[in-house]
């Protein structure tokens, strides 16, 4: 039921209201578009699908070594091979997300009204950052304990140790693989939502049969 | 994995060999993106898909 047809005591309604501004920001022609404007034909939007697809088996690989804990990763042979296929997308996931964003960053893909997109691109970034980070010492091994040692000097020095405890196991463990991956899913679905919404900024000089 | 890696040291930069490669390899990626055109499959009735 449309807005201008409903009845006097729908006014107000805060569900109703909500679907009017869904059906307006973003329509399903927007969301689910059949077809695309030429420019988006680019290795850039590659790059970013590519990070999406390495996310996705972050998080599959993610489940499966925290379902069976660091004993099985370290021990047995399938345990391994989660963990290496666990930090060998995260790898991808940084390269192509780094790549997509210097080929945004070069297009001025803030442009247009896409300042948020750009931005919340920039903080899944930095917090991604955040979740290698919590990441490295969750590994439960000579090299995470290198890591968290020489880190807590330089979370004291900013003050952040006291809250931000790096030698606490259970603190980072639970950050990595609860807090900060809901975090990342959902700024990247805002991220492909906002894209979605405003669509894929125009190139900076369009091609004159541009559609 | 039980050997450190090689370091770089050119003046107050310091790099591991690794990461050295891994960084020149996305510049040689976001390159080639650069200048590959990108494929534009044809649509199933043969007309160019735009």
């Amino acid at each position: 039921m449309s807005q201008d047809t409903m009845p006097q005591e729908d006014a107000g309604s805060w569900t109703l209201g909500l679907r009017n501004w869904l059906q307006r920001a973003l329509p399903l022609q927007n969301a689910l578009p059949h077809r695309q404007p030429y420019y988006v034909g680019s290795w850039v939007y590659v790059f970013g699908v590519i990070t999406i697809a390495a996310l996705v088996w972050v998080i599959v690989s993610g489940v499966v070594l925290a379902f069976f804990g660091p004993q099985w990763w370290h021990v047995s042979g399938v345990g391994r091979f989660f963990n290496s296929l666990h930090f060998w997308s995260v790898q991808l996931f940084f390269v192509f997300m780094v790549l997509h964003l210097w080929g945004q960053y070069f297009a001025a893909g803030w442009r247009d009204g896409r300042a948020a997109t750009w931005m919340i691109g920039a903080v899944i970034f930095l917090v991604s950052i955040l979740a290698a980070f919590t990441g490295y010492l969750a590994q439960q091994n000579f090299d995470a304990q290198w890591i968290g040692v020489n880190a807590k000097d330089a979370m004291n020095s900013v003050g952040a140790g006291s809250f931000f405890n790096v030698l606490n196991f259970g603190q980072m463990y639970g950050l990595h693989v609860m807090l900060i991956p809901v975090a990342v899913t959902i700024l990247v679905v805002w991220h492909i939502v906002a894209v979605r919404m405003r669509g894929v900024v125009k190139p900076i000089a369009p091609k004159k049969e541009a559609r | 994995m039980d050997t450190p890696a090689t370091y770089i040291h050119v003046g107050f930069i310091v790099i591991s060999l690794p990461n050295l490669l891994l960084i020149a390899g996305m510049v040689v990626l976001f390159a080639l993106a650069l200048v590959l055109p990108f494929p534009h499959p044809g649509r199933s009735n043969g007309r160019r898909r735009r």
